[in-house]
Parts: structure tokens; sequence; C-alpha cells
């Protein structure tokens, strides 16, 4: 009969009906907080995977093996009137003939050799000539990378333990490599070659020169373009336009375009800008025009955001003194608003920084040699450049990709704490 | 050359800005009170020489290519291009460029040389001019401001209104940009409809894209239908939102109801990371980590798995959506006005309860708009999949076997040189027609929902 008091007045708060409905419900509350942290584990740890897997493999990319030697600059080779085009893969081959005296007349065993040091090496002597020929004949030493399988190979990447013939490097390859390194040759100095160098087929070799100007040249064209046309756009909708059809239209327009795919803005681009005016391809002032498209509405939306925010006693007392709609926006709405403003603008080009697809589309993903030196020159960005390694096949691009995104998200991270902290700083709250 | 001009322009601006300031403090100390202040009879000479001069030089940029381009085409010998391809004549003509470059290959024709020279000797006139019709632009313009400049000038008014205008402009670009969106996309649709009929490519169930290049050439016929790759993206983002959408709501909750703020000042910042990472990343993520643990837990069971599954790109496009989720239904739980939650407490449910009984079925509307938002940006995510997930299109739902998505097609069909004649490049351009639709449907559809729940509680 006790569980029939619910219905009458008085009601049993001993009960034992009462006290499980009380336990159970008690249990999914549990239940529910429980599911609310395993979702919150779930995307802590997967974020933890995404930088340590990024971490465990980028960080090998920031050192690169060298080998120091001793090179002799035989004059025969060398035309000191022409240093351009010496025989320098000769004078390499025959360095390596006097480090391994006991190969030296077996052809073959010496090119297998020489692909210890990297293709480059034969270039980073040729340079140093080239700025001073009076190093011909003289006996100097250099500091060369050597090439991708002994980079793994000295950074513990390759298996010494497993079999021969499924070995990227034989027994002798490795067994030469060692005696190298028991004379103390085998360096592994900090790689600066990613920040110094453009891309390259070689992974010992390839750099992110010629991303990050192309990077900072799209930048560049972006905040120029969106800039000012987003703050205009933004104080006319927010100050001056008229509540009427042709502003609704505007302003559900901007919404759509913010989440429109992006690789659709890179279709826009590819058929307007490349195809009916002609502009070149994979240049990064296309691509920063294509980026201003897309970061045009996440500007006007902050800046509107940011105007709101001035409290309208600022507007009123401006116009109580006499002055006109633009002298209160421009002299006394716009300043208040500004770190609002910078703060959204600067997230605005970090997504822009980010974005792959449509830098795709018009073609920033070429094999570019060298860095740009101005906007029209072809180039590729950060983000196409991660791109065109996570598809090399090459071991040593694997880690150059993970230390390619650790540079991006260098960027991002530095451009963001400069958001914040312009935020917190300058932001009043009224 | 056009830096010059660009130079002379703020020059210009400066002279004429001084001119005129100058001018009107002269009005000043003369003893007449003029209508503005000096600053704005300065501003208004500023104006006047800088915007029109910009355009014309813009222009000027954006069209001298398109001209010279006809010129040359025009000064070839005639017959040059009869019977000739759209793809041959733009081989010609960036061969004639090149060669106009300094990068001569070989030994080319005259009629090709002659053509390079023109190209160059056009190429310095149109600089040239370009150069003289500025100065001659900006002179006039200096002169004509300078005699506006009076006493009853009302130049604050005339200001205002040319900054207006510019504002206008300003706020119309978006609407120039959905139409260059819409404008392109259709016209390149349209082409590709007169070469592949409709209705092969909206029912069709096959999607082979490669046609011959050549006429000799061995190759499929092939076929544009866009089911199964309209159905591969379907795959992949229903994975991605039956991943997002549990761990985005659960957090949700847990963050609007039983996070102390402490947490909630950690963990808020923390997931917003997770949206900020760029996309390429998350690609190379799921090729990097995420595929080989699939793979390798398939094996264990004894499952056939594709290299390129499904479910790679489809999990950790659903990583990356889980703060798009979360946020936006904190907000919406945010938005439930406080009275409905205090009742609820009051009456003696439990937080869940509350949360669940109260709360979440009032922000339904909300959460649903933010939900549809997600399907939007899984639907148009690129990169991830173009990294993770396959090529090759199979009239297939089987989240284990590799498909291929729309945009995956657009990005492949387009990466490289590209003639705008064939079918398989203009199938991109439908393939994007329909994407930008899909998603332009599912996202007016989601704004509304969430712009009229907002309403009902403001």
């Amino acid at each position: 009969m006790t569980d029939q008091t619910v219905s009458s007045g008085s009601f049993d708060w001993t009960s034992p009906a009462f006290k499980t409905n009380l336990k159970r419900r008690k249990r999914s509350q549990l239940r529910l907080k429980l599911l609310g942290l395993t979702a919150i584990s779930i995307a802590f740890l997967m974020l933890a995977l995404l930088i340590g897997s990024l971490v465990s493999t980028g960080y090998h990319a920031f050192t690169q093996t060298h080998i120091k030697m001793e090179v002799y600059l035989d004059p025969q080779e060398i035309d000191p009137e022409n240093p351009d085009r010496g025989g320098y893969r000769d004078i390499l081959t025959e360095t390596m003939r006097t480090q391994f005296p006991e190969v030296a007349d077996d052809r073959a065993a010496l090119r297998r050799l020489t692909t210890m040091l990297s293709n480059g090496a034969q270039f980073t002597i040729r340079d140093a000539v080239v700025a001073n020929p009076a190093l011909i004949g003289q006996t100097v030493t250099f500091d060369v990378p050597v090439s991708d399988s002994y980079d793994q190979l000295n950074k513990g990447l390759i298996d010494r333990e497993t079999p021969e013939q499924f070995r990227r490097l034989k027994d002798d390859e490795i067994a030469n490599f060692d005696l190298l390194q028991d004379r103390g040759m085998v360096t592994k100095p900090l790689n600066t070659a990613l920040i110094t160098n453009a891309d390259s087929r070689f992974p010992e070799l390839a750099g992110l020169k010629g991303a990050i100007i192309g990077s900072f040249y799209a930048l560049l064209t972006c905040f120029i373009l969106s800039f000012p046309v987003g703050i205009g756009a933004a104080i006319y909708l927010e100050e001056f336009a008229p509540k009427n059809r042709v502003s609704d239209l505007i302003e559900i327009n901007i919404n759509n375009l913010a989440a429109v795919p992006s690789v659709v803005f890179g279709l826009l681009a590819l058929a307007v800008f490349l195809g009916w005016f002609g502009m070149p391809r994979s240049a990064p002032f296309v691509g920063g025009l294509t980026l201003a498209l897309m970061t045009l509405p996440t500007i006007i939306i902050a800046t509107r955001a940011a105007l709101k925010a001035v409290p309208p006693s600022i507007r009123e007392a401006a116009l109580g003194v006499g002055a006109s709609k633009q002298q209160v926006v421009f002299g006394h709405v716009l300043p208040l608003a500004m770190p609002g403003i910078l703060t959204g603008t600067i997230i605005g080009l970090a997504q822009a920084l980010g974005e792959t697809a449509p830098l795709l589309l018009i073609g920033m993903n070429a094999f570019i040699t060298s860095a740009p030196s101005t906007p029209f020159d072809s180039a590729t960005a950060l983000p196409t450049q991660i791109f065109i390694w996570a598809d090399s096949p090459e071991r040593g691009f694997v880690s150059r990709t993970s230390a390619a995104i650790l540079v991006l998200l260098t960027f991002l991270i530095t451009m963001n704490a400069v958001a914040i902290y312009l935020r917190s700083k300058f932001e009043r709250k009224w | 050359m056009t830096l010059l001009a660009f130079l002379i322009l703020f020059v210009a601006v400066a002279i004429g800005y001084t001119i005129n300031l100058r001018a009107a403090r002269a009005i000043r100390a003369g003893g007449t009170k003029p209508h503005s202040l000096d600053g704005f009879h300065g501003g208004y000479a500023a104006l006047v020489i800088l915007v029109p001069t910009f355009f014309l030089i813009i222009f000027w940029m954006l069209f001298q290519g398109v001209v010279i381009n006809s010129l040359v085409k025009a000064g070839l010998p005639s017959g040059t291009f009869d019977g000739l391809g759209t793809g041959e004549i733009q081989l010609i003509m960036a061969e004639i460029r090149s060669i106009a470059g300094g990068r001569v290959f070989g030994t080319p024709e005259d009629w090709k040389l002659a053509a390079a020279d023109r190209l160059v000797a056009l190429r310095a006139t149109s600089s040239w001019l370009l150069v003289a019709v500025t100065l001659a632009m900006v002179a006039v313009l200096i002169l004509l401001t300078r005699r506006t400049v009076a006493a009853d000038f009302r130049a604050r008014h005339w200001v205002e209104r040319i900054v207006l205008v510019l504002m206008v402009a300003c706020a119309t670009v978006a609407i120039f940009v959905t139409i260059g969106i819409v404008g392109s996309l259709m016209f390149e649709t349209f082409r590709f409809f007169q070469m592949v009929p409709f209705w092969e490519f909206i029912l069709g169930t096959s999607w082979e894209p490669q046609i011959p290049i050549r006429e000799d050439q061995i190759a499929a016929e092939g076929a544009f239908g866009m089911l199964p790759v309209f159905l591969g993206t379907l795959v992949i983002a229903t994975i991605a939102m039956v991943i997002a959408t549990p761990i985005g709501l659960f957090s949700a909750i847990y963050l609007h109801e039983f996070a102390s703020p402490r947490v909630r000042a950690v963990v808020k910042p923390v997931l917003e990371i997770l949206s900020g990472v760029p996309t390429v990343v998350y690609g190379f993520f799921a090729i990097l980590v995420i595929a080989p643990a699939i793979r390798s837990f398939g094996a264990d069971l004894g499952l056939p798995i594709a290299p390129n599954t499904a479910l790679a790109a489809g999990s950790v496009m659903g990583i990356m959506l889980v703060p798009f989720i979360s946020s936006f239904a904190d907000d919406a739980l945010g938005a439930v006005p406080r009275s409905l939650r205090d009742g609820s407490l009051a009456v003696g449910a439990t937080p869940a309860e509350t949360v669940s009984k109260v709360l979440f079925p009032a922000a339904i509307p909300g959460i649903v708009g933010g939900i549809l938002l997600a399907v939007s940006r899984a639907i148009g995510e690129t990169m991830i999949v173009v990294m993770a997930a396959g090529l090759i299109a199979k009239m297939t739902i089987n989240p284990l076997d590799s498909v291929t998505t729309v945009t995956v097609q657009i990005v492949t069909l387009l990466i490289g040189d590209t003639a705008f004649d064939s079918p398989k490049t203009l199938a991109a351009f439908a393939l994007g027609m329909v994407l930008f639709l899909v998603t332009l449907v599912i996202n007016i559809f989601a704004l509304s929902i969430v712009r009229k729940y907002r309403e009902i509680y403001d």
C-alpha cells in the first residue's frame, strides 16, 4: 500500500520505494556526468595523440646528419675562370676514395659510397668555391649533409636487426657509415636547411623558405584587401544601413558566405581570376586574393560585434556636442572598437594561413625549388607544402611533414596568442 | 611600372591634400569662416584624386593581359588557329609568352618570334601608357579640386557622401562574391551539360572521369554519373557526424551543467584548439596514425579493411567537428531562460533531469541548427578526404571500404594544368555547383532555425 501514498497528500520520504527511486535518479545523474567526462576525455585524448604523433615523428627533422670531411679542391677539376662548372662530383668521389682506400679501384663500390653524401653536397662545395675562388687547390674542411637513408640510420629509424634484404641499407653500407662515425666525422647539428632552403626532391635538402615567404605574401595580400573592405562593410551595415530588404539580403549573404566550403572559393578563383582575367598560376597574390574573399565574412562579423559592444552613450555624447554621424563613428566608435576588430582580423588571418584547398586549385602545390621574390612569382604556401610533402614517397619526408606542421602550428599559436593578448589588454568592459 | 603608377598616385594624394588644406587655412586666416573644417577640404581633394585613379590602375592591371593577348592573337598570320582546339591555342600562346620572357626552346617559327617581339612591345607600351594616363589624371584632378576650395564649399558633406558610397561598395562586395561564385559555377556547369546529358550526371551510377586526351588513345569512354561520388560523401559525413554529435553534445552538457568555472575555463579553450588546427594537419594525422591503427585493428578481427577506408577520414573529420557542435550546443543551452532551469530545480529535479528533460528540449532548435551546420561542413570538407579517402567511386555504403567524395573529385580533376574545354575539367565545376547548392540549402535552413530560435527567447 505504501507506494500508493504518492497520490495522497502526505508523502513517505523514508519509504524503500522512494529510496530506490532516488538511488536510480542519482545513478542516472552520475551516468550523464560520466558520459560528459568521457566525451571530453576522448576529445583531449585525440588532441594529445595528434600533437604527440606530430612531435614524435617531427623532432627528427629538426636535426640533420652531416659528415665533416677534408676535401681537396683539385685545380684540374675546377676552371678558376668558370668555377660554376667544375667537376665537383668527381672531387667528392675522390674524397670518398681517400677515406676508403680499400675500394679505390672498384668503381661500382665507389659509386655506392658516394651515395652516402647528399646530392646537394657538390653544390655546397661549388657555392663555397664560387664565393672564394682562392680556395682552389687547397684542402678545405666541409660539413655536408648525408643522404636520407643514412640520416635515418643515424637517427635510429632504420632497424639494424632487420634481415638485410628488407633493409634499405645493406650491411656493407652500414659498416662504412659506422667506420666514419668511429673516426668522429659524423655530426648531427640543428637542421637550419629546414628554414633556409626552398623545396627539393631530396628530403635532406628540402626546406620551407619558399613556402613561408609564399604564405607571407598571400597573407599580406589577404590582409591589405580584406581589412579595409571588411571594416567598411561592417561600419555601413552596423551604423548606417537602413533596416530594409537590401540590408537584410546583404546580411544573409555574408552569413552564408562564411559557411560556403573553401573548395568552392578555389573554383571561383580558378574560373574567374585565372580563367577570365588571366592572372598567373601558383602566384601568392592570387592565393591572397582568394583567401581575402574567404576572410571577408569573418572580419565583417567580428567588426560588427566589436562595434555593437561600444555603448550607445559614447555615440550620444559625441552627437550631443555636434559631431556628424561619420565623425562620431570614425572619431570615437571605431577607435574604441579597434582592439576587438584587430582580434577578429588576426583570428581570420590565422584561419586563412591554414587554408589549403583553394590554394591547391590555383596551383600553389607546384614543385618550386626557389623562394618567390615578388607576390607574382610561382610559390607554394605552408599548408600546400605540407600537402606536397605528405604525398612524397621518401621516408625522410614523413618527419619533415610533421616538422612543417609544427612550424605552421607555431605560427598559428603565435597569431592566436597575439589576438588573445590584444583582447585582454585593450578590450574594455563597459 | 604599376608600382610607379601607385607611387605617383600616393604622392598626388598627399599633394592634393596639402594644397587644399593650405588654401582653406588661407581663407580662414583671411577672416572668413569656411563651412567645413580645413581638414575636410584636404580630405575632399585626397578622396577625389585617390578613388577614380585607384580604380583606373586596378582595371588597367586586370584587363591589360586580356587586351594584349587578343592583340597578339589578332596580329598572328591569318589561319594560324584554323582547326586547332583551345588546348593547342593555349600551348602556342604559352610558347609565345615564354619566348617573350627570354626562354627560347629549340628553334621556333619566325611568326612566333615576331609575335613574341610584338608581345614585348605591347607590354612596354601598356605600362608606359598607364604611367602617362595616371600622371595626366592626377594632374587634372589636383587642378580641379584646388578650384573647389571656397568659404561656402560644403567639403564635409562631400567627404561624407563619398565615404558612405565607398562603404556601401564594401558591403556589396559580399554580394558580388556570391554572384561571382554562382555565375562562374553556372557558366562552366552549363558548358558541361552541353557535353554530358543532365540526367546522366544526376542519376548516373558510374563515375569514371578518365577520358582519352588524344584521338588514338585507348582509354575508358568516361562516365559522369555523380551518384556514387555523392554517396561516398554521405558515407564519410555520416561517420563524422556519428562520432562528432555524441561527443560534442555530451561535452557541452557536462561543461554547461556540471563543470566548475575553473574546469570550464580550461576545457573550452582546449576544445577550441581542435577547431583551430588546419584541416591539412588532420589529413596527415589520418594517414599517419588513424588509418594504420584502424587497419591493424581490423586485421586482428579478421576484417578486410581498405587502406584508405572511409572510417579513417570520417572519424578524423568527426574529431574536427566536435568543438563546432559542442560550442553551438553550449550556446543553445545557455540561451534557455534561467527561469525554466530554476523552476525545474525547484520542483526537485536533479541537475541531470533538468538538462535532459527541460533545457535540452528547449534548446533543441539551436542544437539542430548547429548540427546541420556541422553536416554542411562535413560535406564541404576537402583536405582530410583528399589525403585520407579514396579516388575511385563505388556504389557502396560499407564504411570499411574506400569511397571517394565530391571534394576529392573536384581537387583531383583540377590539380595540375587544366584546359577549360574538356568534360573532365568542367565536371569538377558541375560537382562544385552541386556541392555549393547542397551546402547552401543546409546553411540557409540551419541559420534560419538558429535565428528563429534566438528570437523566441530574446
